[in-house]
């Protein structure tokens, strides 16, 4: 399927948001939401991922 | 000064983080200056781990880390970036930014309200960041802040403080209220007016990190935030129009 993954189109296999981070090589301290919902990283691997999902994963960040 | 939120901080300069040359002189601008808090950002990380890094780097820079809603436009984009600021900098602490002008980044103090209401309510300690108007800083202790960040000019305009009537006037308002001038602090001696008038802390990023010498300028700036401290702490003299000789006149010689 193809999810958005920061606003980039990129096709994964992974059931849940766990899996796809996985699959994509995520790894350390990051935050996350789908569909503009925010997903704390304990529910990550009970969040479903569906075709045309919108993923953002955040990051820190130099800011003022 | 006051404390934020149960924390007492050393001193009242907290930094950006944004636009310096180099890491290394981010650090060090930290290191010299003493800066109490920095303020971070989230931004969308990438699977090479630049976030990671940089997360590294502020932690091992021991100060109050600051996280901020920078760029938000809604209440639910702030309060949503809240919540990720919150798991990735563990920490309760939101720099509330709701910006409602494109030019001035002027912040929209309508959702700002209503956004810092949501935060408060779901345990955030929220730092917002919002015009000079005195309403608006009631409103938004109402909604559960125990700080307010009232602009001194426009971010990165380095302006100084454009309207000091106003801050004296929020000083006078919110006598227990920890204060902070957030934007526009240019140099040196805006933050030490800030001071002087009795706020507990300036926010400013630009002036030191765009600096031919941030070094230089972040120690200068810390230098001004003790001076304008001391200085509030001292009880200034009341200004007078007439001059007054503050040589003695009496024993004076006649020689004329």
């Amino acid at each position: 399927m193809i999810v958005s993954l920061n606003g980039e189109p990129r096709s994964v296999s992974g059931e849940t948001l766990a899996e796809v981070l996985r699959e994509c090589g995520y790894d350390g301290r990051f935050a996350t939401a789908v569909n503009e919902v925010f997903v704390p990283a304990g529910n990550r691997g009970a969040q479903p991922i569906l075709d045309g999902d919108r993923i953002e994963v955040l990051g820190a960040m130099q800011g003022g | 000064m006051r404390p934020f939120y149960g924390t007492e901080l050393p001193n009242g300069l907290m930094l950006g983080t944004a636009q310096y040359p180099s890491p290394a002189i981010l650090q060090a601008a930290f290191r010299e200056s003493g800066a109490a808090v920095a303020t971070v950002s989230l931004r969308r990380e990438g699977t090479g781990g630049a976030g990671q890094a940089f997360w590294q780097m502020i932690r091992d820079l021991g100060v109050h880390i600051l996280p901020n809603t920078a760029g938000c436009h809604t209440v639910k984009e702030a309060v949503t970036t809240a919540h990720m600021a919150r798991e990735v900098f563990g920490t309760p602490w939101i720099k509330l930014e709701l910006i409602g002008h494109t030019d001035s980044l002027q912040p929209d103090v309508f959702q700002l309200v209503e956004a810092a209401k949501i935060l408060s309510e779901e345990d955030f300690r929220v730092f917002p960041y919002t015009t000079d108007d005195l309403i608006v800083g009631e409103r938004l202790l109402k909604a559960g802040c125990e700080v307010l960040m009232p602009w001194g000019a426009p971010i990165g305009s380095g302006l100084g403080l454009a309207n000091p009537y106003a801050l004296r006037s929020m000083r006078a308002e919110f006598p227990d209220t920890p204060l902070v001038v957030d934007a526009g602090i240019g140099l040196p001696s805006h933050a030490a007016a800030a001071m002087e008038m009795g706020f507990d802390a300036v926010l400013l990023n630009t002036a030191v990190a765009k600096a031919g010498d941030p070094v230089a300028m972040a120690k200068a700036m810390a230098r001004a935030v003790e001076a304008g401290a001391l200085a509030h702490a001292a009880d200034p003299m009341e200004p007078r129009d007439m001059a007054e000789p503050s040589t003695p006149v009496i024993g004076k010689a006649f020689l004329s």
